[in-house]
């Protein structure tokens, strides 16, 4: 194991591990990228070293200066660890209805938490945000959204070492949020073998969008849609939170203690074993499981954890 | 062919309030024409003027986006069920 400087450098250098035992299909392998070993806890840890390092690069971010950014709790995390670790004041809108942990993780790294209405989902915190950001132009607004620094983090990251892991690799699946890690993985892999496939996996957007007016209210963010994202993946599935908890006690069982996403991920990369007829699967398991015990997530019933889930931001 | 359409909340009211209609057609151009044709307000939001997909609209075949299954070309079947969700991001 390595020595650290500090514990900004031990982000990254995720461990990948093989869970074929969980392959609907004995043809094909499945790799998972633990991003929860991050030392905030998930694979945002990346993106938001990225974005504060670059900003302190070029000068947008200086000494002292707030930081502001509006999240469903990972990025909010790593941005909190980073901005205690080097003194930057730290702001972030989170929607109410995350998890209890969540919000009580920013708290320990000293964050100030400003709740958006759980109605407004994601999309509501970071209106909020570009409101404040407006107001305060002062501060040093993230923006993970539009921030070319994430992808930037996943190409120049995550993507290299999962080539230098597992060089057979056929297809990536991953989770679809901001589009950072699919946009930065995926352009980085079909650089090195133009034959890899990449399947995005999304949560259906039913409650977290009851806030919106209209389809013109709708968004899909510029990571995405710079990073050229129509044309890069090949799939796009949605998973329901029933079949995303189903497949995080599934991991479960291999030893693996993951979030909700990652079951999601998972049940897109078990149909993705199932349609095809050989290959290697790699995907990224977003976060550990920590931060979802108060839901019940493994322990209640399967439905009432579905319908919990249903209620609350867990991507 | 029958598909079913189940619509988010915010295309509901334009739709007589129905959490989830019934279209016919062979291919996805087909189900939202006729859709529109059934509920004229409903139109504007599934197809945009120049007959494209809306931007803030994905359209999932049975959980598939179609954007990667040849869009509004893609066919559609008996037993499948089409689902519209506005675009939202995590993260």
């Amino acid at each position: 194991m390595a020595r650290y400087e500090s514990v900004l450098d031990s982000i990254g250098n995720t461990p990948l591990v093989d869970i074929s035992e969980l392959s609907p299909n004995p043809r094909v392998s499945i790799l998972l990228k633990l991003e929860g070993v991050n030392p905030a806890g998930s694979v945002k840890d990346r993106a938001a070293k990225s974005m504060v390092e670059e900003a302190e690069k070029d000068g947008s971010l200086r000494h002292g200066q707030r930081i502001l950014e509006s999240s469903s709790g990972n990025t909010a995390a790593g941005l909190a660890l980073i901005a205690r670790v080097k003194g930057y004041p730290f702001t972030v809108v989170v929607p109410e209805n995350v998890s209890t942990e969540r919000a009580k993780l920013l708290a320990a790294f000293g964050a100030q938490i400003i709740p958006s209405p759980a109605a407004e989902g994601s999309n509501g915190a970071m209106r909020r945000a570009q409101a404040l950001a407006e107001q305060h132009p002062e501060w040093w607004f993230a923006f993970q959204y539009g921030n070319p620094a994430n992808p930037k983090a996943h190409y120049e990251g995550t993507g290299p070492e999962i080539w230098r892991d597992c060089p057979e690799v056929t297809h990536f699946v991953a989770g679809l949020g901001t589009g950072g890690t699919i946009i930065g993985v995926g352009r980085f892999l079909k650089e090195r073998n133009p034959d890899v496939r990449i399947w995005a996996i999304q949560p259906p957007a039913g409650e977290k969008v009851e806030g919106l007016k209209s389809l013109d209210e709708g968004f899909v963010p510029p990571v995405f849609i710079d990073g050229d994202g129509y044309s890069l993946l090949d799939r796009s599935r949605v998973v329901g939170p029933r079949e995303s908890i189903k497949w995080a006690r599934r991991l479960a069982e291999a030893g693996i203690f993951a979030g909700i996403s990652t079951g999601a991920a998972m049940a897109g990369v078990a149909r993705c074993a199932s349609e095809i007829d050989e290959g290697t699967i790699v995907t990224v398991s977003p976060d550990g499981g920590w931060k979802y015990l108060s839901t019940d997530v493994w322990t209640g019933d399967l439905d009432e954890a579905a319908e919990r889930a249903r209620h609350e931001l867990y991507f | 062919m029958t598909v079913e359409v189940r619509l988010p909340n915010i295309l509901r009211p334009l739709a007589g309030g129905e959490a989830a209609v019934t279209a016919e057609g062979e291919t996805l151009r087909d189900v939202f024409e006729d859709l529109g044709r059934q509920y004229p307000g409903l139109r504007g939001s599934l197809l945009t003027p120049e007959g494209e997909m809306h931007r803030h609209l994905n359209v999932f075949l049975n959980d598939d986006d179609v954007r990667y299954l040849g869009k509004l070309d893609a066919k559609v079947g008996a037993e499948d069920t089409v689902t519209l969700m506005p675009a939202v991001a995590g993260g």
